[in-house]
């Protein structure tokens, strides 16, 4: 029997935002990065942040899966406060998958390997399970016959489709994107962002931190532009994007558009 | 004068010189009492085979004791270092710092003659094997600081990658940090194997049993019993057999791991 990649979500009350940050605040020294966060993400959403750098917008999306220990307010992740000390937060992390902006692919490993290590350590598969979850994963990301290959051996585009599949093969509940395709040539983006737009149409939650304003445009339920450490506008992305309110998301928008 | 000319001219000086240093050694030195003390083929001959099938051979066995010996230490000391916890990171401080600004030999001497007197227990080997303790203590300080170096080389994003996953810290350590740690020391880990291999010689101070003698004390008693140099000629060729190839290795593999990059 194949596996079901999302067993639990028919059982889980979908009024349970997939993330949900209140007042966070995160401080690097003196340093007040995020000056009192809300911010949510429902199920099955494609939320994007933007902002320009410095405003927080990585900050806030490394807070969720706390690589970042929040300073203070508090993280939801379907209802677990992960703030919390008592919370599992390897557990909760295996179901929050999380691509960077580096791939941050284990380089002594192949291919296969790199997706089949956490599968067997965290979520305690056997081999068998865990290298056919790869195999499907890798075949989706399109790079089925790179199994073998080491990462350093692939382009930039495909080590990130790697890193894609990678976080897929836990079979997350939602993914973070921390600037996908920051790190890519330009003709390396599409086939990345491809396989981003495939995973929303099947229903992935996703935050996806980006400067790609028309993968926004198209592919957001909603787009959240951030400045300062604080969210300063947000909305339906041909809202913030076409007809924006405030004076910054304008300026921001005139350099990027 | 031009100035190709001047240069060649500071050459060849250079050379005169060279050769009148090298011509003085050679017509100062006594030849004949050199050879007779240092070069004698009697007695490199009585040396054999038991130079190599005992000396060399526990010269070997000690240094890949001490090595790994000093890596299981070294290692454990390393993630101490590293450790959150405070009193960890305080005691791995202190042992690297006391045992690398002490003389080896000492150490040995101190472990040779203390740990039987503290814990009323002989190691195995008799006091080759407690001088051994002390090598590899020693050896485990400038391992620990090694380790911890590769780990700290180790990309910051690699262990959040492994964690992001769900995988805990000490899996993380185990199947991400480590095998990518010690891909980077393997150079300064082989250059720590070749003093080791040296540093087998300070064992004497321990005092040895006939049969557990390494190179420098198995050549010192052939020196003292010969009235004859020659032995240590011998043991610093064999020395030289056994650390050559490795030097060699470290140089290959630093080539490797360039080209990796």
């Amino acid at each position: 029997m194949i596996p079901v990649a999302h067993a639990a979500s028919g059982a889980r009350s979908t009024t349970v935002p997939a993330i949900e940050v209140r007042e966070l605040c995160k401080n690097f020294g003196s340093n007040e990065v995020l000056k009192g966060i809300d911010f949510h993400v429902d199920q099955g959403e494609v939320v994007c942040v933007i902002g320009p750098s410095g405003s927080g917008k990585s900050t806030l999306l490394r807070c969720v899966n706390r690589l970042e220990e929040p300073t203070s307010g508090t993280v939801m992740v379907e209802g677990v406060d992960i703030t919390d000390s008592e919370t599992d937060l390897d557990g909760v992390r295996t179901r929050i998958g999380m691509v960077f902006q580096q791939f941050n692919l284990f380089p002594h490993l192949t291919v296969l390997k790199n997706l089949t290590l956490a599968q067997q350590r965290a979520k305690k598969r056997g081999k068998a399970e865990a290298t056919e979850v790869a195999r499907r994963n890798l075949a989706k990301v399109g790079l089925a016959e790179k199994a073998d290959a080491f990462p350093a051996q692939l382009s930039g585009g495909q080590q990130q489709r790697v890193a894609i599949a990678r976080a897929l093969s836990m079979d997350p509940d939602m993914m973070l994107f921390d600037e996908p395709t920051s790190a890519l040539d330009p003709e390396l983006v599409g086939d990345v962002l491809e396989v981003m737009k495939q995973l929303a149409r099947e229903g992935m939650t996703m935050m996806v931190v980006t400067h790609e304003m028309g993968f926004a445009r198209e592919v957001g339920d909603r787009v959240v532009f951030m400045d300062g450490g604080v969210v300063v506008e947000q909305g339906k992305p041909e809202d913030v994007l076409g007809n924006p309110q405030h004076e910054r998301t304008k300026l921001f928008l005139s350099k990027v558009l | 004068m031009k100035r190709s000319t001047r240069r060649r001219l500071i050459q060849g000086v250079l050379y005169a010189v060279f050769a009148a240093v090298v011509l003085f050694i050679i017509l100062a030195a006594d030849w004949g009492r050199i050879q007779s003390s240092f070069l004698d083929p009697e007695v490199a001959a009585a040396a054999f085979p038991e130079i190599v099938t005992i000396a060399a051979k526990n010269t070997i066995v000690y240094t890949a004791i001490a090595f790994v010996g000093g890596m299981l230490l070294g290692l454990l000391l390393a993630l101490m270092k590293l450790s959150p916890v405070l009193p960890y990171r305080w005691l791995a401080t202190a042992y690297i710092e006391l045992f690398r600004g002490l003389p080896a030999l000492l150490v040995i001497f101190g472990f040779a003659y203390a740990v039987p007197i503290a814990f009323g227990w002989r190691p195995p080997g008799g006091n080759a094997g407690a001088g051994l303790i002390g090598l590899i203590v020693v050896s485990a300080a400038y391992i620990a600081e090694t380790i911890r170096a590769g780990i700290e080389a180790v990309p910051k994003g690699q262990v959040e990658a492994a964690r992001s996953l769900g995988m805990n810290s000490a899996w993380t350590m185990l199947t991400v940090v480590l095998p990518q740690a010690f891909r980077i020391i393997t150079p300064p880990l082989t250059n720590e194997l070749v003093i080791l291999i040296k540093d087998t010689s300070l064992l004497f101070i321990a005092g040895m049993a006939i049969g557990d003698r390494e190179l420098t004390t198995f050549a010192r008693d052939a020196l003292t019993s010969q009235a004859n140099s020659t032995p240590l000629v011998v043991a610093a060729l064999l020395y030289l057999v056994i650390t050559l190839p490795l030097t060699q290795l470290v140089a290959k593999l630093e080539r490797h791991n360039k080209r990796g990059r």
